[in-house]
């Protein structure tokens, strides 16, 4: 499995991460070279085989739907960047 | 006040504290002195000495009432930079988490915090726990406490392994009695290992994953780091327990691990896998694991081969599963809610300049295969497939466990090495894990016991896997085995 320049790019759009130019094509390299590891996983036949998400239980247990936490918007704040008015702020978003 | 109180274990120093030879202060200056005299070592991210002396304190007029809190009570720990520890920086090992102070406390460590331990600080690691050597951590490496005597790394300085170095350098070192790791694919086991420490990865659902910082949710799991088998019993004992705030954490009662301590374990079947003897071994480690069966076969085990069959597909399925589960948990660092932000023109801009200054290099790396892995026409060709391998090897281990009680393996195919070495080539990097990702795929417990120790000096460890929540087994005969070995601390040249 061989990564291109354009791939990684593209992936790298996706997981919102900046890339600069010049380490497009080593990054590719060493994708390529992982994803290339990676691959022996083909020479196993897993037809009609379960996929496993997680060891634990399959069934997720369930509660009762009242709030069980809340007022601490003050101490969720503190560990902005930036806060305004009780808000989160961000770059303006709408022109 | 004495020196003499580091190379306590925490059975030495419950027993001490009972009898008085000692405070609960005492202890934690000593540790303090101790911390801030190995800092060379860069164990810790964190020192909170104030917050130990408060402990400590609380701890001698708990026990001088008469209501302490048990065989934790007073004990001084060190914390994984991974836990959240309320109104204490927690890092994560990451640029991107810079000046994060949670408004809360992880499961975990609180409740080691209302089983009385004292908190020394908290400890270095791999950015994100994704390491095998904590060489990739914003706040430096750690060094490993043990020098090599003679061979090519003679006097160098050693990884300590990951990614829970800062706590195996921490114990190992003197500079706490016992620490909290966290293991997603082998991260308490094999640095365990390289620093001649007892490392436990509990079952996957028997310590609650609530407030530890996430790196692949269906592996990560809490466990002890200790200078003792004893003293992991009696520590995963206040660490484990049912959490209704993590839907994955297992509703199962929490035993007193200490008592399966009982020295017996005559009739107990051990398993030897015979995939595990891979091609190029290290003979030094196949002779330390031919002596661990030959200590259980004395001690009245049962040898017994087994087959785990699909043990060479494990580590390309952990780098699937894991990375994609990291893209995913790693998704909510994006400047907006804590940490580092790197400004930007638009939003997105804003994003993808923090979390590209923000994440280290292997970060990035895991995110960006995760996120392929993940990808419009990838999902199934390699997602859905390593989930399907995975399925394989857990079946493996269940196939085994019905003629084992059981299953005895090196712990990493090398001693710690150099500073410096396996750092160009990611998956060489990957290959510490070999022994340890296929446990941590089925989420069945492991332990690394210390067992000898390399010609050139440095400690190996030998590696029990067990049932699903059968700890008590495993620490059973992890407790035989440390006896047959022997183990004794010292570190080398620098002794």
């Amino acid at each position: 499995m061989s990564l291109d320049k354009d791939t990684v790019k593209n992936i790298a759009y996706l997981a919102r991460i900046r890339v600069e130019d010049d380490k497009l094509e080593p990054l590719a390299g060493e994708l390529s070279a992982i994803m290339g590891w990676i691959e022996q996983l083909q020479e196993l036949n897993t037809d009609g085989v379960e996929p496993m998400a997680s060891p634990g239980a399959l069934t997720l247990p369930q509660r009762a739907d009242v709030v069980t936490d809340g007022n601490c918007r003050d101490g969720v704040l503190r560990n902005a960047p930036d806060a305004e008015d009780g808000f989160f702020a961000v770059p303006k978003v709408v022109e | 006040m004495t020196d003499d109180l580091t190379p306590l274990t925490i059975s030495d120093a419950r027993d001490g504290l009972e009898k008085g030879d000692y405070s609960a202060t005492e202890l934690a200056q000593t540790y303090i002195q101790a911390m801030e005299a190995g800092r060379e070592l860069n164990a810790f991210i964190t020192e909170t000495a104030d917050i130990a002396l408060e402990r400590a304190v609380e701890s001698d007029a708990r026990r001088a009432k008469g209501c302490v809190a048990g065989p934790m009570d007073g004990i001084p720990i060190a914390i994984k930079d991974l836990f959240c520890t309320e109104d204490v920086l927690t890092t994560a090992g990451s640029h991107i988490l810079d000046g994060f102070v949670p408004a809360y406390e992880s499961t975990v460590t609180a409740n080691l915090k209302n089983a009385g331990a004292v908190m020394l600080g908290k400890t270095n690691l791999d950015e994100f726990a994704m390491g095998s050597a904590n060489i990739t951590s914003y706040y430096g490496p750690v060094k490993n406490p043990w020098v090599a005597d003679t061979g090519p790394d003679a006097g160098k300085d050693l990884v300590p392994g990951g990614s829970s170095g800062g706590s195996a350098a921490a114990v190992s070192g003197g500079l706490a009695m016992a620490a909290t790791g966290t293991d997603t694919g082998g991260s308490i086991r094999q640095p365990a290992s390289f620093c001649g420490i007892t490392g436990l990865k509990p079952t996957y659902g028997r310590c609650s994953r609530w407030g530890t910082i996430a790196f692949a949710s269906s592996l990560d799991q809490a466990g002890p780091m200790t200078k003792s088998v004893r003293d992991a019993a009696i520590m995963l004992g206040a660490m484990a327990g049912h959490d209704p705030k993590d839907s994955t954490s297992a509703p199962q009662a929490v035993p007193d691990f200490e008592a399966a301590l009982t020295g017996d374990i005559h009739g107990l079947k051990v398993g030897i896998p015979k995939e595990y003897r891979v091609d190029g071994m290290d003979p030094e480690i196949q002779a330390l694991w031919d002596r661990g069966i030959e200590w259980l076969k004395v001690s009245g085990a049962e040898i017994v081969e087994v087959s785990l069959p699909h043990t060479k597909y494990a580590l390309a399925a952990y780098y699937i599963v894991a990375p994609a589960e990291a893209s995913a948990n790693l998704a909510r660092y994006d400047g907006v809610r804590y940490g580092l932000r790197v400004p930007g023109d638009s939003l997105d801009d804003m994003y993808m300049n923090t979390r590209g200054e923000g994440f280290g290099e292997e970060v990035q790396r895991r995110i960006l295969v995760g996120t392929y892995a993940l990808s419009s026409g990838y999902y199934d060709a390699y997602y859905i497939k390593a989930q399907k391998v995975r399925t394989l090897i857990a079946s493996d281990f269940a196939k085994a466990f019905e003629s084992v009680d059981v299953i005895l393996t090196p712990t990493a195919p090398t001693p710690a090495f150099a500073l410096g070495e396996q750092q160009d080539d990611p998956v060489a990097m990957y290959l510490n894990d070999v022994f340890t990702v296929p446990t941590s795929l089925a989420g069945l417990p492991g332990i690394s016991v210390p067992a000898g120790l390399s010609k050139d000096g440095l400690p190996l460890g030998l590696q029990l896997i067990g049932r699903a929540f059968d700890e008590e087994t495993l620490l059973r005969v992890a407790d035989v085995m440390e006896i047959s070995a022997g183990f004794t601390f010292h570190h080398g040249a620098e002794d």
